[in-house]
């Protein structure tokens, strides 16, 4: 086909795979058939049987794989270069665990296989549960949760849950106005209202609103400690005690766990629910947006809620190893989040991560996480730099740290747009940008434990580059970026008239 | 030194004299005193590459998968054959390492991936509008039931009996969330929805009807039927599909589903233990603001240079925050970008090959065990049967190395001696033949 919409001068490079598509060309042999060939009509009726073909492509695998091969070279990613995206912790993905998650005992498991022939799964799963327990401070573990955003939605509904199972009836979850957006977001999904909580001088929760705020109709309060702006909460105990209170749970968004692993524990903080992004501080790599997990740490109050089947230990009476089973006989339980036990795959990888590490490895990740942050906060705010990106809370920062780019868009003309879009072309990923909500033009920055300082030094280079560029011809910022596949799309007119499939033919 | 970190002794000097302060602590002087660990987390100690390697192997090696027995397990996850290229494609850092394409100058790649994966799916299920990928089955199912909230503002949800079991708990799970109840209508005696009951359940408070294709006990629906008696009063017809029997079924859209999800781990995906895969989630074209999770979209660059975005992104919790459609972030990439080029392996005629292969093996599976069918009607890769001394025949099956396939009791005790039994294109006639044998030697046994 030769689509209309096609123009061959420009476009030859993203013709899709469809758009290469040759009627009779196949990838595809079908093993033999070795029973009898009873026509299709007389096994299906005619009203259940397909009518019209799916267009899938018609193409030969030597074009599969170059077709996306391609694609592939139109991707920054990771293992190429330095992205410090904040409050997204790429940290390096160890290729180690590629290796264990495809071993055919893992990748080729069945999840319905009976539990005593995948003892050596469950034990993966206990030891990950107990292993998460430590890290968060908090004993009981539910491995279930998709991602981050079902983790947090877990954890409302486990709230939710233990409130009912007093009685109780609440209506409302204070979220900081410098929350992820997937907080707000999932206090609907479960059910409540959103209540905002101010912050305050020093970029953390405004005591005064949240006494305000935090009344006996408050089923929650959801934060992340450090804060969206890389800041660790210095009243965090004052702040437990006003929503322990009153009788609500206090809830931890783990994004931003990459700071404080074995330093201090959401638990011993006064938290009750915790959610893990595996795909953060426990090196599952993002896959272009997936697939990550999100598993959940609860306190004692809390474990009877927690989604169900639950891996157990089961310690042996009889000389033998303990044993592992799926406990699904669990009265109070919320249920099931998603069908079976979880991103399994996803488990292996981070489980091996903590096995590579030990618990003083993983201390250490986030101390240098932590080194490199406030290195590169240092570096950022010499002279040329931070009168145009002054950060936003003056303050020693925890893995991130915030700027904010009114300065470059007063003096030089340029947005924080411009900025990051001027750094594609020289090669790094940009960070984090227009977050947190209530920083002026915000530029979110997290370098992670797994960059080199020379790295480090590099990317301040390049931010001091850009902006005296600006300086002498802001016009270039503006138009940036030059050296990528495209350049700036038109993103409003995409949304305005949605074309988010390939023509059908 | 940290696995996977670089600074030395001589680099961290370095760094915190650029700080200005004098040690690590220093930085962490922040954390007030009584919240600090003060001691090492108790965890086993760091170990070399090869020792985790050979940790991991012998827990993988206490497993028993699917090329060590011959396995008719099924139940919403399939043994289906994975192509090679897909490993190799995956493998490429520049499909594994990178992060949602916020920035699409940089991320061409992975969006195309998305819009040609959305075809793909849009294809399959009938309808116009397919998001980018959500988590997996069972909560794909959990967040239509939320769209039909959002998108009629009725409380009730009544779902088929025939849904997978793992679904229609998640949408419990989920319904009591954002508020809304769920009634079940239950299986005629052919092992398929209940028509009756299910219209008389479909009533003016019903925001959505959910059936699933083919159901959990493999059961082909009559979808056409269902989904009139579904739409009668005003409710949202929803159908869980398998996508890849899509190929010979006809589309859920062609037969007046309004939604169309599922799981996706039948494209191309591992088996993993459940996961990670993922779930699709596929809509008419009045919905498309209205969906979950991310969307890729076609428009041209300043030059005028074809390109790809996500779009709508207003629907979405880091523009929307409270009024989201949904709260889903981080989705299955990688899982669907396996999914789309499985389907393009296949391609539009093997898909259908691959459809009837296993379709006619099966009923050659449902002649030669020869049971009493729970699901006589029609059928493509699952089937429902009642075996007499189910446990004799799992124990006899296991030691000739076969996995017969799913207890049904366990979710439907009015099949307590039910076997669900999977007949991917992995499972040859002498497979099968082999069940049968097993199954005959307990019969003949078993006193009638």
């Amino acid at each position: 086909m030769s689509p209309a919409t096609l123009d061959p001068r420009t476009d030859e490079q993203t013709r899709t795979i469809y758009e290469k598509s040759v009627e009779g060309r196949r990838a595809f042999v079908a093993p033999e058939l070795d029973v009898p060939e009873v026509p299709i009509e007389e096994l299906l009726p005619q009203s259940a049987r397909r009518t019209k073909p799916a267009a899938l492509p018609e193409i030969s695998e030597p074009e599969i794989v170059r077709h996306y091969n391609g694609l592939s070279k139109k991707n920054f990613d990771l293992d190429s270069g330095f992205y410090p995206l904040g409050s997204c912790t790429m940290k390096h993905n160890p290729k180690l665990h590629e290796r264990v998650a495809a071993l055919p005992g893992h990748a080729r498991l069945h999840p319905l296989q009976d539990p005593e022939h995948a003892q050596g799964a469950l034990e993966l799963m206990w030891n990950l549960q107990v292993a998460l327990g430590e890290v968060a401070g908090l004993p009981h573990v539910s491995l279930q949760p998709s991602a981050g955003s079902h983790g947090e939605l877990a954890g409302l509904l486990v709230t939710r849950a233990y409130h009912e199972d007093r009685g109780e009836s609440r209506h409302k979850v204070l979220t900081p106005d410098t929350a992820h957006g997937t907080n707000p977001a999932t206090v609907t999904m479960a059910g409540y209202e959103v209540v905002k909580v101010g912050t305050d001088e020093h970029g953390g929760v405004d005591l005064d609103d949240l006494r305000a705020k935090a009344t006996d109709d408050v089923a929650c309060l959801m934060l992340t400690n450090p804060n969206t702006l890389g800041l660790f909460d210095r009243n965090i105990e004052e702040i437990a005690a006003i929503v322990h209170g009153v009788g609500a749970t206090l809830y931890y968004d783990g994004a931003n766990l990459n700071a404080v692993m074995g330093k201090s524990r959401p638990g011993d903080m006064g938290f009750d629910i915790v959610h893990f992004n595996l795909h953060k501080s426990f090196t599952q790599p993002h896959g272009g947006g997936g697939p990550g997990a999100g598993p959940i740490a609860v306190s004692d109050r809390i474990e009877p809620f927690i989604p169900r089947p639950q891996v157990v230990r089961i310690e042996s009476d009889n000389g033998h190893g303990p044993r592992f089973d799926l406990d699904h006989d669990r009265p109070k339980s919320i249920g099931k989040l998603r069908g079976f036990h979880g991103n399994f795959g996803v488990f292996v990888r981070s489980y091996a991560y903590i096995r590579s590490l030990g618990g003083e490895g993983l201390q250490e990740a986030s101390e240098t996480a932590v080194l490199n942050a406030n290195y590169l906060r240092a570096l950022l705010a010499e002279a040329g730099i931070a009168e145009y990106l002054p950060i936003a809370f003056d303050r020693v920062c925890m893995h991130e740290f915030v700027l904010s780019g009114r300065g470059a868009k007063e003096q030089l003309g340029i947005k924080t747009l411009d900025i990051a879009k001027r750094m594609l072309d020289h090669g790094v990923h940009p960070p984090t940008v227009y977050f947190p909500l209530l920083v002026d033009e915000a530029l979110m920055i997290e370098p992670t434990e797994t960059e080199t300082k020379e790295r480090l030094d590099d990317f301040a280079q390049i931010v001091r580059a850009i902006l005296e560029e600006a300086a002498e011809d802001p016009e270039i910022a503006r138009n940036a970026p030059y050296t990528t596949p495209v350049r700036r799309l038109d993103e409003a007119g995409a949304a305005k008239n949605p074309v988010v499939r390939q023509p059908a033919r | 030194m940290s696995r996977y970190t670089s600074a030395t002794d001589a680099d961290r000097k370095a760094m915190l004299d650029a700080i200005g302060v004098g040690s690590v602590d220093d930085l962490f002087a922040e954390i007030p005193e009584g919240v600090r660990l003060g001691r090492p987390l108790e965890l086993p100690a760091g170990m070399a590459e090869q020792d985790v390697f050979e940790h991991l192997s012998e827990l993988a090696a206490r497993n028993r998968h699917s090329d060590v027995e011959t396995s008719f397990l099924g139940a919403g996850m399939y043994d289906h054959y994975v192509p090679s290229l897909i490993d190799s494609i995956l493998g490429r850092s520049e499909f594994l390492t990178p992060y949602t394409p916020y920035q699409p100058e940089i991320s061409q790649g992975g969006l195309q991936v998305m819009f040609e994966y959305q075809t793909a799916i849009s294809e399959l299920t009938g309808l116009p509008v397919s998001n980018a990928s959500v988590y997996e089955g069972p909560s794909a199912v959990a967040a239509a039931g939320y769209l039909a909230k959002l998108e009629t503002k009725r409380t009730r949800l009544v779902v088929s009996r025939g849904l997978h079991p793992h679904s229609r708990e998640t949408l419990v799970t989920h319904a009591k969330g954002y508020g809304m109840t769920v009634v079940e209508a239950g299986l005629d005696d052919r092992g398929a929805t209940d028509l009756d009951a299910l219209a008389a359940l479909a009533d003016e408070d019903t925001a959505a009807v959910f059936v699933q294709q083919p159901n959990f006990l493999g059961t082909v629906e009559e979808l056409g039927t269902l989904g009139e008696a579904a739409k009668r009063t005003g409710a949202l017809y929803i159908v869980a599909a398998d996508p890849l029997p899509l190929g010979i079924l006809e589309s859920p859209g062609a037969l007046g589903a309004d939604v169309c999800v599922g799981e996706g781990q039948t494209l191309g995906n591992r088996l993993d233990f459940g996961g990670p895969s993922f779930g699709f989630f596929a809509a008419a074209d009045k919905f498309i603001r209205k969906m979950p999770g991310r969307i890729a979209g076609e428009t041209r660059d300043v030059d005028g240079r074809r390109g790809f975005v996500l779009t709508l992104q207003t629907r979405e919790q880091h523009i929307r925050r409270e009024k989201a459609t949904h709260n889903i972030c981080t989705a299955q990439a990688l899982n669907a970008l396996a999914g789309v080029i499985y389907l393009s392996w296949l391609g539009k005629r093997g898909l259908v090959e691959l459809g009837e292969l296993m379709v006619r093996r099966t009923h050659y599976a449902r002649e030669t065990l020869d049971l009493e069918q729970i699901n006589p009607g029609p059928i493509v890769r699952e089937l429902a049967v009642r075996v007499p001394d189910i446990d004799g025949v799992f124990e006899r099956a296991r030691e000739a190395g076969i996995n017969p396939g799913y207890r049904l009791g366990r979710d439907y005790p009015e099949y307590e001696d039910g076997l669900l039994v999977a007949i991917t294109e992995r499972r040859t006639k002498a497979d099968i033949d082999r069940l049968a044998a097993v199954i005959g030697s307990v019969r003949e046994e078993v006193p009638a």
